[in-house]
């Protein structure tokens, strides 16, 4: 699923530069990057849904996902939380600094098989950044999908980022979000709720689409048997799954997912592959 | 080529190695430029290690292999690859247990330089049918093919440069099942020249057009149909007895729809999730990578480094633990073993070697686990065991 043939080291990043870096809420940051080969850069080429492995100089690799256009693969955007080590690292660099970057790697979104119909996103937790990068690319091709409704769940209000964003992707044609909180506060305009009570609000016809999730397991779990009681295919449901990845060629086994690797048989699944091993713990 | 009453090839047969004349076969292959890495008898163990002599190799050592137990005893004989095997296999020498995969320099901008291993062709000899098959199962992890599209250029330049002298079993120790995974007691394929011990010689063939080269200098006398049919035999005889066997049939199936089997709680009693299993075993891949950076700060190096999925760092994301108890470790690692794999690779991962029961410090059989799973619940109840989860 690779676009780019292995011809060199599979291990061996590219060097990049940060381009630009914008600030999207406490501890969560954009990094625009571009690589520094021009012969890398020229070759690169991505699908929303991917990811690319991001090196820190002296302290290590994480995995990350691709949010920008994969029209425009000569810049390169990455919205990262900052966690821990490789992360909070990776927040202290400024335009100009350097970095490494290999990828892309994984399977993304089905965009070829969801073109033509409605496009339910349904999203929980902080960032969130895999399904950006489908909202990004439906939205660029609007007339390629059908509706597109994305419900977003957050724990608390000040956990919602992408502000100005998600307030230009309402003004989009044909278009809906809908927030929800678990918990309110005085300030909030959104639901206050499960992610998954979302689901009573949105027009039937939505359910006749294809929907993506990406957050916490028991959630996209607790949504995915929703949405089936709704009436849609186990086939139309797709989510992307995430494990501790040291290799993401198939190497390190850290990604484990029954007999899945997710760094290559995903990151995104469809529920019929996954749905039996989504209802064990610690799998 | 011989064969047998099926009308299996048996093996390839050039001639007669006098024992006293195997150390031709040693000198043969250093001049050719190998460095040489045989058996030897360390701190009670047989370990792979570099000889430069025949009389370098253990002499009438056989190894007593229980479940957590692994003794070398005298065999009362002269032979030299009675003992069986210890616990290394092939695969330190082709994925190796730490290297380093590239440095970086850091000055303004960051220059990544790959630290690929050196080419020194490397021969092994005393490596078993079940290690051969470890190799050819890590190829479908490693190596360009149905199962990648691209190599992995450190596991590779190695593979490309090792040059195997196997051995056919004629001994079984008491924890090896190889004839049940159908991987052994005699190696099929994947060597450049196989032995067979008999009582002061070695019936010799060769499995590669290298390995043709070097039998052609060394001073082989011809077999006889008697010796070849008494190798033959004593291949036969070693998989016979053999007493543990794994029951494969449906096997996926079996572990993938008991992943709530009381079972699971019952070896978690009695692991201690140290990963001697993993570390033992032919084809356990997993590696962790980290990065060690020079002492003036200028350069670092990215290197990996076995780990094993029973360790907490294997499950670790950020804020979660994705296998944190024992149980979901070993239920990891069997079910890969024995059925993910085969999604996977189109293979077992187990080869049949038995080292996970002879080095498991508790004695853990993996067959007794599976067999556990597959006896029906009926059975199991008259065992005195819980009766079966809700799955
Ligand atoms: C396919 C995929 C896509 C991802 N996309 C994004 C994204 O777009 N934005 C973002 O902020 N985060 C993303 N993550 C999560 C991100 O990889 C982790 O937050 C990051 O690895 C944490 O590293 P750390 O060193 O800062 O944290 P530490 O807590 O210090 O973690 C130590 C090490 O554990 C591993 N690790 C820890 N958490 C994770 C995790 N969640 N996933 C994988 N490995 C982990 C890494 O090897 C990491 O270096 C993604 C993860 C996956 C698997
Ligand atoms: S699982 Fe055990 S018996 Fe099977 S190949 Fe690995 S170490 Fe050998
Ligand atoms: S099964 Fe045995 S060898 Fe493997 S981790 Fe558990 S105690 Fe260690
Ligand atoms: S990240 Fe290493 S096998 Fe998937």
């Amino acid at each position: 699923m690779n676009a780019v043939a292995w011809s060199r080291n599979p291990y061996l990043p590219h060097a990049a530069q940060v381009v630009e870096r914008v600030e999207e809420g406490r501890d969560i940051f954009t990094l625009r990057l571009r690589l520094s080969d021009a012969g890398a850069r020229a070759a690169y080429r991505f699908q929303p849904g991917q990811f690319n492995m991001l090196y820190l100089y002296g302290v290590g690799e994480v995995a990350i996902s691709i949010v920008s256009d994969p029209d425009d693969p000569g810049l390169i955007d990455h919205t990262i939380r900052a966690v821990g080590r490789v992360t909070q690292g990776l927040q202290r660099l400024k335009a100009g600094d350097a970095l490494g970057l290999r990828g892309p790697f994984g399977r993304g979104w089905p965009v070829e098989a969801a073109r033509g119909r409605s496009l339910l996103l349904i999203t929980g937790g902080l960032g969130c950044a895999p399904t950006t990068s489908m909202i990004h690319y439906a939205l660029q091709r609007r007339e390629s999908y059908g509706a597109l409704t994305l419900c977003h769940g957050v724990k608390h209000p000040g956990d919602l980022i992408y502000g100005e964003r998600i307030q230009s992707w309402c003004a989009a044609p044909d278009t809906q979000v809908l927030l929800t909180a678990d918990k309110g506060t005085p300030e909030w305009r959104g639901r206050v709720g499960q992610v998954t009570q979302t689901l009573e609000d949105i027009a039937p016809e939505m359910f006749k689409g294809v929907a993506m999730m990406c957050g916490p397991e028991p959630m996209m779990r607790a949504v995915a048997e929703n949405l089936l009681r709704r009436g849609m295919a186990p086939a139309d449901i797709y989510l992307s799954l995430e494990r501790n990845m040291q290799c993401a060629v198939g190497h390190c086994g850290h990604c484990m997912f029954g007999g899945k690797f997710i760094c290559k048989d995903g990151p995104v699944f469809s529920y019929t592959e996954v749905s039996a091993l989504l209802a064990v713990k610690g799998l | 080529m011989l064969g047998t009453a099926k009308g299996e090839p048996v093996m390839s047969v050039a001639g007669l190695l006098k024992r006293d004349q195997l150390d031709v076969l040693i000198q043969t292959l250093r001049a050719r430029g190998y460095r040489v890495v045989g058996p030897r008898a360390k701190s009670g163990a047989i370990v792979y290690d570099e000889v430069s002599r025949a009389d370098e190799l253990p002499v009438g050592l056989v190894s007593v292999q229980e479940p957590g137990r692994y003794r070398l005893e005298d065999s009362g004989n002269g032979r030299l690859f009675d003992y069986v095997h210890g616990p290394e296999s092939l695969k330190r020498f082709l994925f190796a247990p730490q290297e380093t995969l590239w440095t970086v320099e850091q000055n303004g901008e960051v220059r990544f330089k790959e630290t690929l291993p050196e080419i020194r062709p490397l021969a092994v000899i005393g490596a078993r049918a079940c290690d051969l098959a470890g190799v050819s199962v890590q190829d479908r992890t490693f190596l360009k093919g149905r199962y990648n599209d691209f190599s992995d250029p450190y596991y590779a330049t190695r593979r490309e440069n090792l040059f195997i002298v196997a051995v056919h079993c004629t001994r079984s120790a008491a924890t090896c099942f190889c004839a049940s995974m159908n991987t052994g007691p005699r190696a099929r394929e994947g060597y450049d020249i196989a032995l067979t011990e008999l009582e002061d010689a070695f019936l010799v063939g060769a499995g590669s057009a290298a390995g043709e080269a070097v039998l052609a200098d060394l001073p082989l006398q011809p077999a006889h149909e008697g010796e070849i049919t008494q190798a033959a035999q004593a291949i036969d005889a070693a998989a016979r007895s053999q007493t543990r066997r794994l029951d494969t049939e449906n096997i996926q199936a079996l572990l993938f729809n008991n992943l709530e089997h009381p079972r699971w709680d019952d070896v978690a009693e009695r692991c201690l999730s140290c990963g001697n299993c993993t570390l033992v075993c032919p084809t356990c891949f997993c590696h962790r990578e980290t990065d060690v950076a020079s002492l003036d700060g200028k350069e670092s190096g990215h290197q990996r480094q076995w780990d094993s999925c029973f360790t907490l760092e294997h499950g670790y994301l950020h804020g979660a633990q994705i296998r944190p108890q024992i149980r979901h470790r070993y239920r990891q690692w069997l079910t890969h073993k024995l059925a993910a794999w085969i999604e996977q690779f189109g293979v077992s991962g187990c080869v049949g070697c038995g080292r996970c029961i002879t080095w498991c410090p508790t004695g853990i059989d993996l067959i007794e686990e599976v067999n556990a799973i597959r006896l029906p619940a009926a059975l199991r109840r008259r065992h005195g065991a819980q009766p079966e989860a809700k799955t």
